[in-house]
């Protein structure tokens, strides 16, 4: 519909009605509207870390793959953001066997690398190889799960403290994501661990 | 010879067809967007680098507060009449309709079984203030929660998910214990709900290569 919207008419010519609404206002309501339903469906999606527990039938005890000393790295989680490590087979004597570090980057993850370096430059190679697309999603899913569990790669066994709290475990779990480390698992502090940790002076009791 | 008339440019848009176009998507994104429902006891979640995004469906959450009381939330409305169905007759309690409508459409239950008639008979709001004082009670001699779980596992199947949600404080002590619970009952598998975190490239992560 054709309408004049200036005053432009002739004298004595019937005005015409106007029919048109303005639109902007709805249309500016509306682009608000649209913004925050956009910005709000994509960040409220939660992200998630999938872990597996071994369970606690006695028959799988045995299936249990027992760590080669060698390759072994306990992890202890303890209060006020410190973590206790050992490599290898544990030292039931040594006073201050122990050693402590943190969750920083130059702490348990240099630490862990250090462990897993032939993984983790295959794992750089894979990323750089899908980057350029020269292999699909499976196979890169495929092979990633290979290069973490082969022969060669560390076992981290993490073990949480009473005292330490839930961002601790999930830090460290994020380590392992971080690092690369295919073979880890979270286990309950026993007699061995807690004379350990006496011997080197960590305070395993839960804080009243 | 007439004048050359120049014609008035008329700076008037037609805003019409954006407009529908807007709309269109506006009622996209409304009917697509799911909203957080709100939760007994504010969680903060600990960050991490997974980028793995928690299903949508068929999932049971279990929330721990930072003190250590536990929240369920199953989350299809006739999974949850379900479930408390099973509940009740395990603790012989009779269930009015108005009770299993209310407790469907309510957000993340948590108390215990035997005082459930006396919370359910409060009104919403009074509920809502009482809930994050209470918690499914998850001690050796009256595990509700493992009630909970098996009834959740019952309803949904196989495939359910079990999504733990923690507060970063929440003392290690009472993960264990939930974690515990859930593999007497052999739900080995869980997601931990984190936030993202950027992946920063480490010096040594680029020295290794």
């Amino acid at each position: 519909m054709q309408v004049d919207s200036g005053g432009s008419g002739k004298k004595g010519e019937r005005k015409k009605m106007d029919t048109r609404v303005d639109f902007t206002p709805m249309v500016d309501m509306i682009m608000l509207l649209l913004t925050f339903f956009m910005l709000a469906t994509t960040l409220s999606k939660p992200q998630t870390m999938e872990i597996a527990l071994p369970s606690k039938e006695k028959g799988d005890e045995k299936n249990q793959t027992l760590a080669k000393a060698s390759e072994a790295v306990t992890l202890y989680l303890g209060a006020d953001n410190k973590v206790y490590y050992f490599m290898g087979e544990p030292d039931l004597t040594t006073p201050n066997f122990l050693k402590s570090t943190t969750y920083a980057a130059d702490g348990l993850r240099a630490l862990i690398l250090n462990k897993n370096r032939k993984a983790v430059t295959q794992v750089n190679e894979l990323k750089d190889k899908k980057l350029r697309l020269q292999i699909t999603q499976e196979q890169y899913d495929k092979e990633l799960s290979k290069i973490k569990v082969q022969d060669g790669t560390p076992t981290v066994i993490i073990k949480p403290l009473d005292n330490s709290n839930y961002d601790n475990l999930v830090s460290a779990l994020d380590e392992m994501l971080i690092t690369s480390v295919g073979k880890y698992a979270i286990t309950e502090v026993d007699e061995n661990d807690k004379k350990m940790l006496t011997n080197s002076g960590v305070d395993f009791a839960v804080k009243k | 010879m007439p004048k050359i008339k120049v014609k008035r440019k008329d700076t008037w848009i037609d805003m019409t067809p954006m407009s529908d176009v807007m709309v269109l998507l506006l009622t996209f994104f409304m009917l697509t967007s799911t909203f957080l429902k709100p939760e007994p006891v504010t969680v903060a979640t600990p960050l991490s680098v997974s980028e793995i995004k928690i299903p949508e469906k068929n999932v049971m959450s279990v929330l721990i507060s930072p003190t250590g009381q536990v929240f369920l939330d199953i989350d299809n409305p006739n999974d949850r009449i379900a479930a408390l169905e099973k509940m009740a007759s395990a603790y012989n309690i009779q269930l009015t309709d108005k009770e299993k409508y209310e407790f469907s459409i309510a957000t993340s239950f948590g108390f215990p079984m035997q005082s459930f008639k006396q919370f359910m008979a409060l009104p919403e709001e009074k509920r809502n203030e009482e809930l994050p004082k209470l918690g499914i009670p998850k001690d050796s001699t009256d595990n509700q929660f493992k009630g909970w779980v098996l009834a959740a596992r019952e309803v949904k199947g196989k495939d359910m998910v079990i999504a733990i949600k923690a507060d970063s404080e929440t003392p290690y002590t009472s993960i264990k214990s939930v974690m515990g619970s859930l593999q007497d009952l052999k739900e080995n598998r869980y997601n931990l709900i984190t936030s993202l975190r950027e992946v920063e490239t480490t010096p040594a992560a680029t020295a290794a290569k």
